[in-house]
């Protein structure tokens, strides 16, 4: 099973340079998807959930265009071929 | 020798040098550009000076950033310098307190951070154990966070015993004699005027905690209203707010050098966090508190911002110098003790720390 993640830019230099990324999670929900991704670049992972495991708060995570926090959060079904979305929410000043 | 300042801001940090022992300062260019730089520590007792600098990304979290270069490359721990165990499920919010501990004990570094906790580092700051005996404290669970959120914001380590002194917003003082294995509170004398009962054992929002150059045992407290010395390491407190204009504030440093020297900058109060009349003083002791002198040569008049907690700090020098960071983005620095102050740089992001360091040149 692949899954592509696309990184917003700010993001790209903790991916190896690229916003796009081919992940083969461990399993098929979103918490296996960042688990995995965890493995192979802990500090983008990090900057995505906190140890605890949560999805940061300006953090939103869309699973083939569907918002995970409005779907099953990290419980979230990541079917093969799912494209992964991570964008920043609008905050900050 | 150069002399080193890291002002760290709301949108990053910016380091000042001088090479004229601090007559003339000269800014370089923002490093962590856009992220906020809440706590900085410029570690001297390695081969070179470290900077490990506390960041908030944003969207994207808290981390700890180190540069062994002076910020021309950082350097993260991958899987984060300070993470919390999964046993407690908690999570790090913020670093709020970045402090190396004394030449004797390198590697050694200590880290104050919300929610309320206290770390340490054997390895420079590269990665950080969670202080265990403070974490299971139990009055913890009713620690409530102040306006910025509730954290350990004070880090004092002893270089002479295992004492280590803790500062808390709120919580209060709390003291370890046993490296930082078992904690008590020592607040006694210290007010609490947003809580029924008017001195509690704990639960006070100490701002800022120093420790005067006379011994560990003499500390100085600014408090959410009030200025406070203790004679006997927190076993009691006075006040010493007799002379200011007013009790509230934030930061209070004491002299490296000399005993019974410290400074506070007075705001009017907290429904009012600008300072008195307009115009940023710092204040003066000669005497541990006994008086005080308004110091203003140099600050600005028509002045409505105010002075962060750790956006105050002192050097190593002779004499000792000051530097003061505002919420309106300017650094001021004193070569005399206050005597006389002039600008560092302005129009930086709100200043939030600022730490001044002397290094080889």
């Amino acid at each position: 099973m692949r899954v592509e993640v696309v990184l917003p830019g700010v993001l790209a230099d903790l991916a190896g340079g690229t916003r796009h990324l081919e992940v083969a999670p461990g399993g098929g929900a979103l918490a296996d998807l960042l688990d995995t991704l965890a493995v192979v670049h802990p500090r983008l992972a990090r900057r995505i959930r906190d140890e605890a495991g949560a999805v940061r708060r300006f953090v939103n995570v869309y699973v083939d265009g569907e918002d995970v926090r409005y779907a099953g959060g990290l419980g979230t079904p990541v079917p093969d071929g799912a494209v992964v979305q991570v964008l920043p929410s609008v905050a900050g000043g | 020798m150069t002399d080193l300042l890291a002002i760290g801001t709301r949108k990053g940090l910016w380091l000042a040098r001088s090479d004229d022992d601090r007559r003339t300062w000269t800014l370089g260019e923002p490093h962590l550009l856009a992220q906020e730089v809440a706590a900085v520590s410029i570690d001297t007792r390695g081969p070179g000076p470290r900077v490990l600098a506390g960041v908030q990304y944003g969207h994207w979290g808290p981390t700890v950033m180190r540069s062994d270069d002076l910020g021309a490359s950082w350097q993260e721990t991958e899987a984060g310098a300070i993470r919390f165990p999964e046993d407690t499920g908690a999570a790090l919010a913020r670093v709020w307190q970045l402090r190396p501990d004394s030449a004797d004990r390198p590697g050694v570094v200590w880290a104050g951070c919300e929610p309320h906790s206290l770390w340490r580092s054997t390895d420079g700051g590269c990665s950080f154990e969670l202080v265990r005996g403070l974490w299971d404290h139990p009055h913890r669970p009713t620690w409530e966070p102040g306006g910025g959120g509730g954290a350990v914001h004070t880090v004092l380590p002893d270089p002479a015993s295992d004492r280590v002194t803790v500062a808390m917003s709120t919580g209060g003082v709390y003291v370890s004699e046993d490296g930082a294995s078992t904690w008590e509170p020592r607040n006694a004398g210290i007010s609490a005027v947003f809580l029924p009962e008017p001195a509690p054992e704990y639960g006070q929002c100490v701002h800022k905690v120093a420790v005067d150059a006379a011994g560990p045992d003499r500390m100085y407290a600014q408090n959410h209203f009030g200025v406070f010395r203790t004679d006997d390491a927190g076993g009691s407190w006075t006040s010493i707010a007799e002379g200011l204009p007013a009790d509230f504030g934030f930061p209070v440093v004491a002299s490296p050098s000399a005993p019974g020297t410290a400074w506070v900058v007075p705001l009017v109060a907290d429904m009012q966090r600008v300072p008195p009349e307009g115009r940023l003083r710092v204040h003066r002791t000669r005497d541990a508190g006994g008086s005080w002198t308004g110091l203003g040569s140099g600050l600005p008049d028509r002045f409505w911002a105010a002075v962060m907690r750790d956006g105050f700090c002192a050097d190593e020098g002779d004499p000792t110098g000051l530097y003061v960071g505002t919420r309106d983005g300017c650094v001021y620095a004193s070569a005399d003790e206050g005597d006389t102050f002039s600008l560092v740089a302005d129009h930086l992001p709100d200043v939030l720390v600022v730490r001044a360091a002397r290094i080889p040149g």
